[in-house]
């Protein structure tokens, strides 16, 4: 798509299919009654939500709702920071992820993430998507590096910007690029689920749009959840919806009637920016 | 009371040139000193020569033994220093719970407030009867005992720099390889070293300088026979040693003998001077924008 068309409409259009199909998607994510804390802090109050395979949900709220360290639980990136505590039990396939017997290194590689600012490696482009192969000893030969590290690019939708600069810096390209880059490292894993936590909010609405587009095809392939700020962005890009207040989960459903007819009033008091 | 204030911002300025002058002076000593010196014994003869004997009957002027010399007893500290420093770094920045590191990065740094000298004794009366029972051809004096103790006594100096190096890798790199399924080790060896690179590097460079330019241990643990080896074991003369035993000894002022010390000395001015550069280069050069 051209810089000048108007993506609204038309990705609107797109991410609306009849509503029985999506409905019927398989739950991939399945999360009861999950509390977390930071120290004392209760940060998250018995979340229960299931998030369905190849669609799109976006989690939306205030600054401090609790969105992003949800998403966070969901390939236990919270474990890293000290003093934090999960209850509850979170299904991925089935699985419960916090499941002691569980190998986290092995369910970060399912669940990839995206980070609100870009975070490439102060490696080569190639270097930085060929990582995770590395680390996991995911592919045998250089060919077969060299065809996921192409496949990668490609499916970020950054293969034509950058094959003539692999081996250049990935801290030379742009803002925009290096967050598809990022996109392009978390897919080149084959993760099952790709969380992406605020992906454009650093970024000028062209970029953004790419980055938009880009979540719209992946979405055939994996399951997305991504945490925005921008409501407009959740309505463009998402099939359902979760509204976050005060670490609780207010209100989940389809996009559409989040965004139309919520069921409560808090989620339509902060749809329609009276708070917030 | 503007006049005053005059009077302090003097006062503090002629505080900054005490410093300045005193290194200006230095230079400028070692400078005219080294240039006599050189008059009468070629710089080829000094830079390429391989026996240093100034205080003998038929005195030669080869320079090498020394800088074998320091360059063993520095590569033996490397040795002991790089490898340590960064693993201890790899512990306290990536490993240790914060409260850990409270305690451990004080205790490490302590080593470094230990008096030389008594490194120097802890080296030739404590490491080598330790090592020569391991190894009973190591002579009392040699470069392996001195050059193991200041491995160890610049360890936190490489610890210290290269954490911090560490430490100042933005928590969005190591987040980044943790999603892709990294494992910790995995982290802190192919995203934050490779990330710190400049500051570790620095680090090292620094630490090489500090090796070179140290004098205590080896004074007392190493000998004072120059000669151009690099076996360990025997007894060997470092220039800064060489430097403390003509300025301790009966050497009259002005002759030639006497003027070896400036000469010696102006090459291991050089020579760390140099690595500090060096140091700094590295770091700004190839320090990394995140």
């Amino acid at each position: 798509m051209s810089a000048g068309t108007p993506v609204v409409p038309s990705l609107a259009a797109r991410t609306r299919p009849g509503s029985a199909s999506l409905a019927d998607r398989p739950v991939k994510i399945d999360v009861k009654d999950l509390n977390f804390y930071y120290g004392q802090k209760r940060a998250l109050e018995n979340i229960s939500i299931q998030l369905r395979a190849n669609v799109v949900s976006a989690f939306i709220g205030p600054s401090g709702c609790g969105k992003s360290t949800f998403l966070r639980t969901l390939n236990r990136m919270n474990d890293i920071i000290p003093g934090t505590r999960v209850d509850g039990t979170v299904l991925i396939d089935n699985v419960n992820i916090y499941d002691p017997k569980i190998d986290v290194v092995g369910l970060r590689r399912r669940v990839g993430m995206v980070f609100q600012k870009s975070n490439p490696f102060p490696k080569s482009i190639f270097d930085n998507v060929a990582y995770g192969l590395r680390i996991n000893g995911m592919a045998t030969s250089k060919a077969e590096v060299h065809e996921r590290v192409e496949a990668s690019l490609r499916a970020a939708a950054l293969w034509d910007e950058v094959k003539d600069r692999l081996h250049d810096s990935a801290l030379a390209i742009s803002g925009g690029q290096q967050q598809r880059l990022c996109i392009a490292r978390a897919l080149a894993v084959k993760p099952k689920v790709l969380l992406m936590d605020e992906p454009a909010s650093a970024l000028d609405p062209i970029a953004t749009q790419h980055i938009e587009e880009l979540i719209y095809d992946l979405k055939k392939d994996y399951t997305i959840v991504i945490v925005t700020h921008n409501m407009q962005q959740a309505a463009r890009v998402s099939d359902f919806t979760a509204f976050f207040w005060l670490g609780r989960l207010v209100e989940y459903d389809r996009t559409e009637k989040i965004f139309t007819a919520p069921a409560e009033k808090l989620t339509e008091d902060y749809v329609t920016g009276r708070f917030g | 009371m503007k006049r005053f204030e005059f009077l302090i911002e003097r006062a503090l300025l002629l505080c900054a040139l005490v410093s300045v002058a005193t290194t200006v002076g230095i230079v400028g000593v070692l400078l005219f000193e080294t240039v006599e010196f050189f008059t009468e014994v070629s710089i080829v003869e000094f830079l390429t020569g391989t026996e240093w004997t100034p205080l003998f009957a038929n005195p030669k002027f080869g320079v090498w033994p020394l800088v074998l010399g320091t360059l063993l007893v520095s590569g033996i500290a490397m040795a002991v220093a790089l490898p340590l420093g960064l693993l201890s770094a790899v512990y306290l920045s990536e490993y240790a719970p914060p409260p850990m590191r409270r305690v451990l990065k004080p205790v490490l740094e302590v080593l470094a407030g230990v008096p030389t000298v008594v490194y120097g004794y802890f080296a030739l009366l404590f490491v080598t009867p330790l090592l020569q029972s391991l190894m009973p051809s190591l002579a009392g004096f040699n470069a392996l005992s001195p050059g193991i103790v200041m491995g160890i006594m610049i360890l936190p100096l490489v610890s210290s720099l290269a954490e911090d190096a560490m430490q100042s890798v933005p928590n969005s790199l190591r987040e980044g390889a943790y999603a892709l399924g990294a494992t910790r080790m995995q982290t802190a060896l192919t995203v934050v070293v490779p990330a710190a690179f400049s500051g570790i590097t620095a680090a090292f460079i620094l630490a090489v300088s500090r090796a070179v330019g140290e004098t205590m241990i080896v004074a007392i643990a190493a000998g004072q026979q120059p000669r151009a080896t690099i076996d360990p074991r025997v007894p060997i003369e470092t220039m800064t040693a060489y430097i403390v035993q003509v300025s301790l000894g009966d050497t009259p002022a002005g002759t030639l003998e006497y003027r070896t010390i400036f000469a010696v000395g102006m090459l291991l001015f050089l020579g760390t001077f140099g690595l500090n550069l060096a140091s700094t280069w590295v770091r700004e050069r190839y320090r990394e924008v995140y």
